[in-house]
């Protein structure tokens, strides 16, 4: 029996992070997102296993393929997801601080 | 070390708040988004440069930017309409990224004085649904996976 997983326990991990970037652009199969990594591919597997079973990741099928794709309503609870958008304002921000501090003292 | 920059963005809500402090004083923040040969400056980073095409700051005043990429190209153009424009305190403006599925957004700025050094920034926008803001939300995050793969095939590209 599996025991009940969480988002937070997925995102614990950095190569499951890394999958999530991975997928958040488009949907990929599992030897894609393999091909990614230099972990062996069964180690990958157990990882979207998690991810899935986290509802993070959810499974397409497209034929005789089976594509992974991010599950955008669980993804946005987690804070890192917003992660990048906060960094680019607060970069923005510290420039906007460095260049007003320098037009102060003109 | 605490995050100067917050982001507030509520579940199955179409709006967002911003807010950041400053060691400015007011009148300085507010200069900042009031000029646009500022604003350009701010608002640029390695990849793209900003540039104000229009900036009629008042009320019933418009704007137009353009984000020009490193190759010179307009990568993208913005425009939107001044609905209040109060000096030190406060900015309504709508904004619009030209030719993109977003729709219009509705920003309003605050500017609080904190101290004669300090001042604070609240920004709420406010998106046509849920859905575009979780997409404008998620931007910076694909476009983060672009860079660092455009990073790896230039270290890859060295190596040939």
């Amino acid at each position: 029996m599996n025991l009940r997983r969480d988002v937070f326990q997925a995102i614990a991990d950095p190569t499951r992070r890394a999958i999530l970037l991975l997928v958040a652009s488009q949907s990929m199969t599992a030897g894609a997102i393999a091909a990614n990594f230099d972990t062996a591919r069964p180690t990958v597997s157990k990882h979207l296993q998690i991810l899935t079973e986290c509802e993070l990741l959810q499974q397409e099928q497209n034929g005789r393929e089976i594509y992974y794709l991010t599950n955008a309503k669980n993804m946005k609870e987690i804070a890192e997801f917003i992660e990048p958008f906060r960094k680019m304002w607060d970069d923005r921000f510290n420039k906007l601080e460095t260049i007003m501090k320098k037009y102060k003292s003109k | 070390m605490e995050q100067k920059t917050k982001i507030n963005a509520e579940e199955g809500k179409q709006e967002l708040m911003i807010t950041r402090e400053f060691d400015l004083p007011v009148e300085l923040l507010f200069k900042a988004h009031a000029e646009p040969e500022l604003l350009e400056q701010w608002m640029s980073n390695p990849y793209a440069t900003a540039k104000a095409v229009k900036f009629e700051a008042k009320k019933h005043g418009s704007y137009q930017l353009e984000s020009i990429d490193a190759n010179g190209k307009v990568a993208f153009k913005s425009n939107g309409t001044f609905h209040e424009f109060i000096p030190n305190k406060k900015i309504t403006r709508t904004f619009e990224m030209e030719n993109a599925p977003m729709g219009v957004q509705l920003e309003i700025y605050e500017f609080e004085k904190l101290t004669d050094n300090t001042s604070k920034l609240n920004m709420h926008v406010i998106f046509e649904s849920t859905a575009i803001r979780d997409e404008l939300l998620k931007m910076p995050f694909a476009q983060g996976l672009s860079m660092a793969h455009n990073r790896i095939q230039e270290i890859l590209n060295k190596l040939k």
